[in-house]
Parts: C-alpha cells; structure tokens; sequence
C-alpha cells in the first residue's frame, strides 16, 4: 500500500473510529477467557439459575445458572467466526462462479447464470430457513443454508464486471499472444472484479451476522449451551416477564457488533468507491 | 415490455419454475435418514421394517427418483400438495388458512413503511448536508442494524409487559394484534427504502434539467413535485415488489416471536418435524406468488412510466 492510500484510509475519521471498535470487538472473543474472569459460558449451577445482574454476575444468569456476563463475551467468538467464514466462502465461491461465467460465456454462463436464478427466485430467508432445518440444527449447516442462497449475488456482480473487459482490445492483445487461460483469469479478470466484491463483503459482514443469528434464534443453528447470542435470546423469550436481562445484553451485542461492522463496511465503501460521493 | 419480451420473460419463468421446484423437491432428501423412517420417530412411535416399506409404498418412495419428482409436480399441478402429517390436514388447506394472516401483515407493514419512509427521505434530501438529514441518516442507520427479533422482543417488554398496552400474544388476528408485529416488520423497511428515497431524490436534484429549470426560474416547489418526485420514486416500483416478496418468506421470526397465525409459523413448525410434504408446499407456494409479484410489478412498469411505453 503506498502513501497515498494510505492516507487516504486514515484521514477519513469514520473508518479509523470503525476499525478501532471493530478491533475491540475482535478482542474481546480473542481474550474471552480472561474477560470473563474465567468463569465457563456453559457450566451452569441450577441453585444460581435466573439471578438479577449483580456482583458476582454482572449481567445476571439464566436459566440454568449460567453466568450470561460470560456468555455474551463468548458469544462474540462464536458470531465473528461463523460470519467471518460465512462471508468468505461466499466470496470465493460467488467470485469464481462468477468470473468463469463471464469470461468463458456459452453454456457454461447458461448453466451457472440459470442455477443463480433459481437460488435467487426464493425470497429472503426461505430457502436457508428450510435447508437448515432440514439437514438438522447446527452452527456448521446454517453457514451452509446462507451461503447456498448468497452466493449468486456475488456471482453476477462478478460476472457483470467481467463481462465489461472480456471483449476490450487488451485482454485480446493478451490471449493473443499466448497468456493462458489461468493467467488470463488470475491476473486480468480477477483483479478487475476484486475492488467492488470486496466492497460488497465488508458491507454484507452485518447482515450476515444478524441473519446467522436469526436462524439459531429459530433454533435452525447454533444449539444450547453454545453461547451464540441468537439462541441466547430464544433461551431468554420465554423469560421476558421474571427475567428480561436474559435478552437484553445478547440482543445489545448482536446490535452494537452489527452497527460497528455496518460502519465498517460504509465507510470502506465511500473510500474504495468515489462513485457513491 | 411488448409481446415479445413478455413471451421470453414468461419463457425463462418457466425454466425458473422447474429449477424451484426440482430443488424444493430435493429438500426432502437433505434431512440425514430415510424420510418413512423420520415420519414415525418424529410422532414418537419406534417403527417396525414392516410398517417402514408400508409407509414408503403409501409415499411412493419406493420408486425411482425421477418418476416420484414427476409424480409430486403432477400432484402439485393439480393442487395436491400431499398430506402434512403433522396436522393430518391436506397441505394445500393448511396453506390457504395461513395465507391471508401473513399476506396483512406484509401488507400492513408495508403501508407503515411508505407513510414514514417517502416523507423522511425527500425531507433528508432536501435538506442535504444539514442537521435534520444528518438526523435522520443516523437514525436509518441503527434501523437497518438491529435485529428484527431482538426489536419485537423489546417492543413486548416495553409495550406488553410493562405498560399493558397491548396483547403479548397476536393470534386473535384482530387489528391490536397486527400492531406490533407490523411495526417490527416495518422498522428495517422503514431505514433502508429512507436511504433509497434520498439517494434517489439527490440524485434527481442534482440533474441538468433541474439546474435548467432552476435558471430559466421555475420555482423550487414546482420542481420538486412536479419534475423530482415522479422521476426519482418510480424506480421505487420494482424494489417495492422485490421487499413484497421477501416480506413473504421474511415473517416467520416476527411471527415466531408473536405467535402471529401465519405461514412462516406453520413453516418453522412443519421444519422443526420434518413435515415434508409441508415444507415443500410452503417454499413452493411462497416463492411462485414471489415470481408472480415481480411479474406483476414488471408489466405495470409500463403503464405507470410513460418512458417505457415510448419505447416500444
């Protein structure tokens, strides 16, 4: 990176602030355990079950005793590391499908570009909802349901910007005198679709966490005693009346972590992309 | 959009609709063990390998892949989606009953969500760069970050428990009861169709028509409702259609969390039991009328934006 960039990332304030926060976030999973006091996110003593924040437990407990303080810094490992995976495996597969559409077309393009249609004819969460469910509850077959229904986004967004070099003189000049076809890929096509899917990623980070955590809410991901800040609010509706701090602190730090990677990713945006000034 | 087009887009909906329903069909296959097995363990029975090869019979699973995949189309075809076994109930019955719930409720939030988002964002754009759009950027902002289901749980600590205003269960389907669950809906709608109006109006406004109007003295209330509004809020339409849609597949946490009677409802029960043959009717269902809606919206483009029609 040279001066130039570089200065251009760091005097925009919003993305220093949103990085720095995004960075604590990231601590925070990272020294979970001494965060926590040491004090285990899934051992629970049912004699301490459903207990008002107080000293010792500093955002209460729940209903299985449960320190939820505990949980909720643990909580952050599990979302950043399923998102962070979720996010990258759609980028990759939606990138490659995407590029190897535009640049060899024919019935390679029909086949890929037909397949994105079908997966994007379900609205919203329908699909993911019913393959997560159907492959059973877990955190693993949740990534799978999302990215299932993801990545043809990322693959037409790919293939349209191949597909506005793939007929320029240059990548004929190149093919011409004797790049190979990986080359021609690696190091023209890619290159050219990277900016704006990266772009793409940071401002998808958010979304896809609240959806990760929308599915274990519904109980199609992450399973009790995993302390995954969806199935923590699902644990914690049933005990809205006698215990509202079983919700409040998870659903708060799915909020608060998703406002800082929305940030993230506009501020990115507004960086990497003059177009939106 | 002329005969035509029209005759290929009806075209590629067909080939679309056989992708739908060939992987809708494929679900059942997902959930890891023999789909006559799953039947009776989920209805707690511990079935014999009698009772087993009966049950594939009475499904069909006992022939081959394609010819059951044809077979279920066919049924579909003719309005037989087969039988949840969950509820005993035809799937198609069980659908129509949870339809119209589900259709209000969209429709409910939808209209809450263009009575607070249109104002908003021509208001911001307007405004553009001072404190009252620097407001209300914030504020769309935390709406499209928080969760939908950690908003409607807070709506009924607040609403519910603590105040007594309204019901905390909306199964009565009565007008109090589509409140919240339409607010929640409406929230995250409500931020990022604000956005969409501003960017949209912003960039209309900054359009060398508008600067020629303003010079030959064309007063700024005349371009704003005359030349701005019409042109920036029509491409609305199509995202309009597309949220529809996806509000459709998009309830089932909101229903969840309010007991709501609809179809996403139904839907996460009939997963929670591998119900298949209602699964499969519900993404199925949901995803045609999803199709027919971006149809719709689509040929009445051409009515409502004279351009389309000039272009023919």
């Amino acid at each position: 990176m040279d001066a130039a960039t570089r200065k251009k990332f760091l005097s925009n304030r919003g993305f220093v602030l949103f990085s720095v926060l995004a960075i604590i976030i990231i601590l925070i999973a990272v020294f979970a355990p001494v965060l926590s006091g040491g004090i285990d996110p899934t051992a629970g003593d049912l004699r301490d079950a459903i207990m008002q924040p107080d000293g010792t437990h500093l955002c209460g407990t729940d209903k299985m005793g449960r320190d939820i303080y505990s949980r909720v810094l643990y909580g952050a490992r599990i979302s950043l590391v399923s998102t962070f995976i979720l996010v990258a495996l759609v980028f990759v597969i939606g990138t490659a499908l995407g590029v190897v559409s535009g640049y060899f077309g024919g019935w390679v393009d029909a086949v890929i570009m037909r397949i994105a249609d079908m997966m994007i004819a379900f609205p919203g969460l329908v699909l993911a909802i019913a393959v997560a469910g159907m492959l059973g509850a877990s955190m693993r077959n949740a990534i799978i349901a999302i990215a299932l229904v993801t990545w043809p986004k990322y693959a037409r967004m790919a293939r349209s910007l191949v597909l506005k070099i793939r007929h320029t003189d240059f990548v004929y000049a190149a093919i011409v005198t004797g790049s190979s076809t990986w080359r021609m890929l690696w190091k023209y096509m890619l290159p050219n679709t990277i900016t704006t899917l990266v772009i793409t990623a940071a401002t998808d980070i958010g979304g896809m966490m609240m959806e990760l955590s929308a599915l274990s809410f519904l109980g199609f991901g992450a399973q009790p005693p995993t302390p995954e800040w969806g199935a923590m609010l699902n644990e914690g509706r049933d005990f809205m009346q006698s215990a509202p701090w079983m919700m409040i602190y998870p659903g708060f730090a799915i909020f608060i972590t998703v406002v800082v990677f929305n940030m993230l990713g506009d501020n990115l945006r507004d960086i990497l992309d003059p177009r939106e000034e | 959009m002329n005969k035509n087009q029209l005759v290929s887009r009806l075209l590629q909906m067909l080939i679309v609709l056989i992708g739908i329903s060939f992987i809708t069909f494929l679900l059942t296959y997902l959930s890891p063990g023999d789909p006559a097995r799953n039947i009776y363990t989920h209805a707690g029975v511990m079935p014999t390998s009698e009772m087993i090869e009966e049950m594939r019979v009475k499904l069909g699973l006992n022939k081959p892949f394609f010819t059951q995949y044809v077979d279920w189309v066919l049924g579909c075809l003719q309005g037989n989606f087969g039988e949840s076994f969950m509820l005993n109930k035809p799937v198609a019955e069980l659908l129509m009953d949870r339809l119209w719930p589900t259709l209000k409720l969209t429709l409910a939030s939808t209209v809450l969500m263009l009575l607070f988002s249109v104002p908003l964002g021509v208001l911001s754009a307007v405004n553009h760069n001072k404190p009252i759009d620097y407001i209300v950027r914030a504020v769309t902002f935390f709406g499209v970050s928080i969760p939908n289901y950690w908003l409607g749980l807070m709506l009924i600590l607040i609403f519910c428990v603590k105040m007594g205003l309204l019901p905390v269960v909306s199964s009565a389907g009565d007008f109090e009861s589509l409140i919240l669950p339409a607010v929640t809906l409406a929230v995250a709608m409500t931020a990022k169709y604000t956005r969409q109006v501003r960017t949209a109006v912003l960039e209309e406004l900054h359009s060398d028509y508008v600067i020629g109007a303003r010079a030959r003295g064309v007063s700024e209330n005349q371009i704003l409702w005359r030349n701005v509004l019409p042109n920036s809020l029509l491409p609305l339409i199509t995202m309009l259609g597309l949220s529809v849609g996806s509000l459709l597949g998009g309830t089932s946490v909101v229903e969840i969390i309010f007991s709501y009677p609809g179809l996403g409802n139904l839907a996460v029960a009939a997963i929670m039991s591998a119900d298949y043959f209602l699964v499969q009717g519900y993404v199925l269902w949901v995803s045609v009328i999803y199709m027919m809606i971006n149809l719709i919206v689509d040929i009445s483009y051409n009515y409502v934006d004279p351009r389309m029609r000039l272009r023919r």
